[in-house]
């Protein structure tokens, strides 16, 4: 049940949020957006486990991506980004979860909105719609505080560039000099502006903390979306998901 | 009961928990609440982890689906909060 996983890159992706790319002997290919449980054991055998968003694309070579934000009060994740090296183990459990995941035979346009580190299991969808050759309409609405806190910045840009995505981004505390909408939190106008009109018959995934998940289905909800077409992953009040 | 602080998760969440007592993923099945009758997929429902164990809720009418403790070497299931399950049995052939 529980694999070990051994750490052969970091990559640091803001200033709090760090990328481990785990190799997995005997690992079952993922689906885009699944997730896994890590499980440290302190020596005295008092062990916490913690769930975590797959952020690469599904593949055979036992490679998996985590993206995982350092919280203040956190118990495991400022061990794995401040003190986990290359070469370090993990224990996992996983890839868990069929429900907030995206196929590559799904054919529909898909809609993306994504609250802080929540962008983290929609990267994998995006990653695994490119590595699929997927002809399906992606469009990723990213909330965020402020721009050094985006996640995968030049890999997005590259995207939109190349047209596998259309990308939006919001801030809510802090937004460039130039940008049109002040900073503050998702609303209607945003919603209406930024992602595929609900006559398109999109599928939506919404990840995030409770609260902006929340906002976030209600006010696509509200434009017409139909809640069994809208899909959410919460990481609860603090970020940290237990 | 209603969460006004949005301390709940969803119950995809639940899908490792529920790893360690069913073979297979339980969170894509669709469950009837007994107190409300609504059918939704697991996944949908409000889950709880901040107690000993993980509670899961109706995202309906909020009354108790699914209740899970594991002490040691022993676990405890109530599903009394739900009439059913209702499994996609093809997705789980190889």
């Amino acid at each position: 049940m529980w694999h070990v996983g051994k750490v052969i890159a970091l990559h640091d992706e803001t200033a709090t949020a760090r990328t481990i790319t785990l190799e997995v002997a005997d690992w079952p290919a993922h689906v885009a957006g699944q997730h896994v449980d890590v499980r440290l054991t302190a020596p005295d055998g008092y062990s916490a486990v913690r769930s975590y968003s797959i952020a690469s694309a599904p593949n055979s070579e036992g490679r998996v991506d985590l993206t995982v934000e350092r919280l203040p009060n956190g118990e495991v994740s400022p061990y794995l980004t401040q003190e986990l090296t290359v070469g370090d183990r993990l224990e996992l459990r996983g890839p868990i979860g069929g429900w907030f995941v995206w196929r590559t035979d799904q054919t529909e346009p898909i809609q993306l909105v994504a609250g802080g580190s929540g962008i983290v299991p929609l990267m994998s969808m995006i990653r695994s719609r490119k590595a699929a050759g997927s002809a399906a309409p992606f469009r990723l609405l990213y909330s965020v505080r402020e721009p050094a806190a985006v996640f995968y910045r030049d890999e997005l840009r590259a995207l939109t560039e190349n047209e596998y995505l259309s990308l939006t981004y919001a801030y809510t505390r802090v937004a460039p000099a130039d940008w049109p909408r002040p900073p503050g939190r998702i609303d209607t106008t945003l919603i209406t502006n930024a992602t595929w009109p609900s006559n398109f018959g999109p599928t939506c995934y919404v990840c995030g903390p409770t609260s902006f998940v929340e906002i976030a289905t209600s006010l696509l909800i509200a434009s017409g979306h139909s809640p069994e077409r809208i899909r959410t992953e919460r990481f609860g009040p603090t970020g940290d998901r237990k | 009961m209603s969460s006004p602080i949005y301390d709940y998760l969803d119950g995809n969440a639940a899908a490792g928990e529920l790893s360690k007592i069913f073979a297979v993923d339980v969170t894509v099945a669709e469950g009837q609440c007994a107190h409300c009758g609504t059918t939704k997929r697991f996944a949908e429902a409000h889950l709880y982890m901040q107690c000993p164990g993980v509670v899961a809720r109706c995202a309906v009418c909020e009354q108790i689906l699914l209740r899970l403790v594991t002490v040691r070497d022993r676990a405890l299931l109530d599903l009394s909060g739900m009439t059913y399950f209702s499994l996609d049995t093809s997705q789980f052939k190889q």
